[in-house]
């Protein structure tokens, strides 16, 4: 409970700190509208020149890439700028401060940062679900609603780890700021459901970089397709990553020699 | 010209062996970019198998072959980005290359120049994997391999302008980005990166002829990849060269300009 407050403060001084830079907003709409703009390009040169990609129509698609825009816009305001910070001050030594917390050190370092115009994605690709649904005539029953809030939970719970892991090699090898560039390139990979992939990009994108679960997974369950398994699949997964990283991260502060704060 | 020469050989000595030092650095940044074209590939090929083998004049094995060698035109494409323009700029790193004798643009050319050799080498073993994994379909004639060549450094020129012409603008402004973004997503779309300009609409196809997009990106690739005839294969260098000059001319006619707006001291 104290944890949940916590994070909600944080969250609060993360907004205030953002409405100083209400130009950023503007900004952000742009960004949002030029890769919507590229991505439904996108999808119409495939579907000017075909009527189903392995299985998944037009509309289906379109909803695939609204789970993309809002995983991805929750990724960039939650995650990815905890993480990148973290990295940071690993690496120059300042994350004592953090450490002498009277807090859980994880939940910490995971709360601290917020970037609220973010949420532009994460509203734009709700809308473009909307869209989608209603080229499918809104054909969604309670079973898909559930399954399609909880995978997005999971989703972002598992690249939350994903990103902890990373995180955590820095203890060791320092230097690991390209793996933020690395991840965006295999994030993009979600922009289509992992079926098209040949069979070792498609392992590597489920288990190694779980874009499979982030965005492929509440998709299936938009479009009907989730199957009980799947879901069953993706919760082992969910706490088996997260037990994994907490882990890995308990192992690496045990290297962690800042001083110089 | 002999200062020019040794100016030119000494800095890209000095960025090759910098650039060498660094080549985990270097190939995680080359993986992060791969994964792109390796999506439009995959896509690409799925619909092609989907109509049938052939869509757009392309198969996939002709598929792979455009967008392996897109990895390599895309490296060539990393020239000093407009937002270190703006850093430049902005934080008055411009005076220390102003106290020397020679236009600031030389100094960028060349230490982007010898990293490309570092990147070109370091491109290879990557390529010889794609190329394991996806099988491409290529067989250039001797002809397009030259031609190659040359176009994939005159497209390192071509960028080079076209991005310092957009860097310049923080000369005047300093709220660029979203100038920025919006020039990027226009050359995702003109410049073959996102699919070959084949795939598009007759009417994008046209429009792309005018800008400068396809010839720094799209035309080096379908020198090697497709079958353009001799005459299009010249015409093509000499569009590039035509946008080289073009972009030279503009840089230093702006350039005068836009100094005399320059107000930092130290840096």
């Amino acid at each position: 409970m104290r944890g949940l407050r916590l994070a909600l403060n944080y969250l609060r001084i993360g907004v205030l700190n953002e409405f100083q830079y209400r130009a950023n907003f503007y900004i952000q709409i742009l960004q949002t509208f030029i890769a919507l703009a590229t991505g439904l390009i996108g999808l119409n040169l495939v579907f000017s020149q075909t009527s189903q990609l392995g299985g998944w129509n037009k509309s289906e698609l379109l909803a695939v890439m609204g789970v993309f825009i809002t995983m991805g816009g929750v990724i960039r305001s939650a995650i990815q700028p905890n993480m990148e910070r973290l990295m940071e001050e690993i690496r120059e030594g300042n994350l004592d401060f953090a450490l002498t917390k009277p807090a859980d050190a994880q939940l910490l370092v995971s709360v601290r940062e917020f970037r609220f115009w973010q949420v532009v994605d994460v509203l734009t690709g709700m809308i473009v679900m909307a869209v989608a649904l209603s080229q499918m005539n809104w054909l969604i029953s309670a079973w898909s609603v559930l399954g399609f809030f909880s995978a997005i939970v999971m989703g972002a719970v598992m690249i939350y780890c994903f990103w902890l892991v990373i995180t955590s090699t820095a203890f060791w090898f320092v230097r690991v700021h390209e793996i933020a560039n690395l991840f965006e390139g295999l994030y993009a990979a979600g922009r289509w459901p992992i079926d098209i992939y040949p069979n070792w990009l498609r392992y590597g994108l489920t288990f190694l970089v779980p874009v499979a679960f982030a965005v492929t997974v509440p998709a299936e369950a938009l479009t009907g397709r989730l199957t009980f398994q799947t879901w069953i699949g993706a919760f082992a997964l969910t706490i088996f990553l997260f037990f994994v990283a907490r882990t890995i991260w308990k192992i690496g502060l045990r290297s962690y020699s800042g001083a110089s704060a | 010209m002999k200062r020019y020469f040794d100016y030119y050989r000494a800095m890209m000595k000095l960025s090759i062996l910098e650039q060498w030092q660094y080549p985990v650095a270097n190939y995680f940044y080359m993986i992060g970019m791969v994964a792109e074209p390796v999506i439009y590939m995959v896509v690409w090929s799925a619909v092609a198998r989907q109509q049938g083998g052939m869509v757009g004049g392309y198969t996939p094995g002709t598929f792979a072959a455009y967008y392996i060698v897109w990895t390599l035109v895309r490296n060539m494409n990393i020239v000093f980005t407009p937002y270190g323009w703006e850093w430049r700029i902005r934080q008055g790193q411009l005076s220390m290359s102003l106290l020397r004798p020679m236009h600031p643009l030389h100094g960028d050319v060349a230490y982007f120049a010898g990293w490309k050799v570092v990147v070109i080498l370091l491109w290879l073993p990557l390529a010889f994997i794609l190329s394991l994994i996806f099988k491409p379909e290529l067989n250039p004639t001797l002809l397009q391999g030259v031609v190659f060549f040359f176009a994939i450094w005159m497209a390192y020129l071509i960028r080079t302008m076209t991005l310092s012409l957009l860097g310049m603008v923080t000369f005047w402004t300093t709220r660029v980005s979203a100038l920025f973004e919006l020039y990027f997503a226009a050359e995702l779309i003109l410049s073959g990166r996102l699919v070959p300009l084949s795939l598009m609409p007759e009417w994008v196809q046209n429009l792309a002829w005018f800008f400068p997009f396809r010839w720094a990106f799209g035309f080096p690739i379908e020198a090697l990849v497709g079958n353009m005839p001799a005459n299009e294969l010249l015409t093509g260098l000499g569009m590039q060269l035509a946008w080289i000059l073009f972009g030279a001319i503009s840089v230093s006619l702006i350039w005068k300009v836009a100094i005399r707006r320059f107000s930092a001291v130290g840096g």
